[in-house]
């Protein structure tokens, strides 16, 4: 223990020159170069996306079977989300990753002023999303469509009662809806805590930005956390057709 | 930097030459990003029968490839990273394949 821990010493670490080491103080001892430090962390962090790729991709696949299987309850349930909020989400989501595409080129350039700017629009933006989603819950959860005991199907099987011009669906078909709002919620909830944990990053990395860390050659922190922010946008943009645009066009 | 990096690429090939992309780059990305986002809900508003849903998922699959290749510079890395994301990916719709082919095969004359 002793030992592991001496040679992990910081001093040790930086001063040693014998690999020909930059003395840039983020280079770890371990790596020839900072070029292959830095390719190791991104290698790093894809191999972590790619898990995500496979949790996520467990819920689209419940959704491709489910939608084959209950399409009737899947379109009508689908029609009952506010295209116009899901279109606003998918822009404000894809601004938020220009925005933080454009902070990983100010902390490359060394403009901390812009790093910081561009790390609190992102998440001024990210905030944004999660209150309109917020509001689309909330609707979701006055009209009970909550999948659970207080489901109520009724402007499922009863659709002109409330106004809305789709064919009504038979109470058990009408039921099936609840398949379509529960994956709705998993999807779109694991997508939104997947924000929640961004913005914690966003506000760790807004307060070392502010200090400077970022902005004197070492980039990768921020670099990677834009790789995971754009992962997120990645997944919306998979959730926005699928969930909000199954089937807008007249029906019958 | 820059003698590390080009010491770096000559000593091993798989380090990619480091490349910064511009803002200007990333916003005309970011524009069609927003256009196909556009088309895709204007699409869904016509009547393809059933491409519509092919439609939708191929823009949502055309976005993705643009923002993993320009927005998280895929493009730009090492052989080593772009041949594990094609990897990940490919083994992803292995098990999207594998799963369905199971659901379709136990329940004939469903579909």
């Amino acid at each position: 223990m002793d030992s592991a821990l001496a040679t992990t010493d910081p001093a040790d670490l930086h001063a040693g020159q014998e690999h020909g080491h930059v003395s840039l103080p983020q280079h770890r001892h371990h790596f020839e170069t900072v070029e292959q430090q830095r390719e190791a962390g991104s290698f790093g962090m894809w191999l972590f996306l790619l898990t995500e790729i496979m949790f996520f991709g467990g819920m689209f696949l419940a959704y491709l079977l489910y939608r084959n299987w209950y399409y009737p309850a899947f379109v009508v349930a689908s029609n009952q989300l506010s295209v116009r909020i899901g279109t606003i989400n998918t822009m404000v989501l894809i601004t938020s990753g220009f925005c933080m595409a454009v902070g990983v080129w100010a902390a490359e350039m060394r403009r901390r002023s812009l790093l910081v700017a561009m790390l609190v629009t992102t998440t001024l933006l990210g905030v944004l999303f999660l209150s309109l989603k917020y509001g689309e819950y909330h609707e979701k959860y006055e009209l009970h469509h909550i999948p659970g005991n207080n489901f109520n199907i009724s402007m499922f099987t009863n659709p002109a009662g409330y106004g809305i011009k789709e064919a009504p669906l038979p109470p058990d078909m009408a039921q099936k809806t609840q398949v379509f709002f529960f994956l709705y919620f998993a999807m779109t909830g694991m997508h939104a805590l997947h924000m929640i944990i961004g913005l914690g990053i966003l506000c760790w990395l807004i307060s070392r930005a502010r200090r400077g860390d970022f902005s004197a050659g070492y980039v990768a922190p921020v670099e990677n956390f834009a790789l995971y922010w754009h992962f997120i946008d990645v997944v919306w943009l998979f959730l926005y057709p699928l969930l909000y645009l199954i089937n807008r066009h007249p029906m019958h | 930097m820059t003698d590390q990096a080009t010491h770096a690429h000559l000593d091993n090939p798989e380090h990619a030459q480091h490349r910064i992309v511009t803002p200007l780059q990333y916003f005309f990305v970011y524009i069609i990003m927003l256009a196909l986002t556009g088309l895709t809900c204007a699409a869904a508003f016509v009547d393809l029968k059933w491409a519509n849903a092919v439609v939708a998922v191929g823009i949502a699959c055309t976005q993705a490839t643009i923002g993993a290749l320009f927005f998280m510079h895929a493009a730009f890395q090492s052989r080593l990273i772009k041949l594990t994301i094609g990897a990940g990916v490919f083994m992803f719709l292995v098990m999207v394949t594998m799963t369905m082919s199971d659901y379709m095969s136990r329940s004939w004359g469903m579909w």
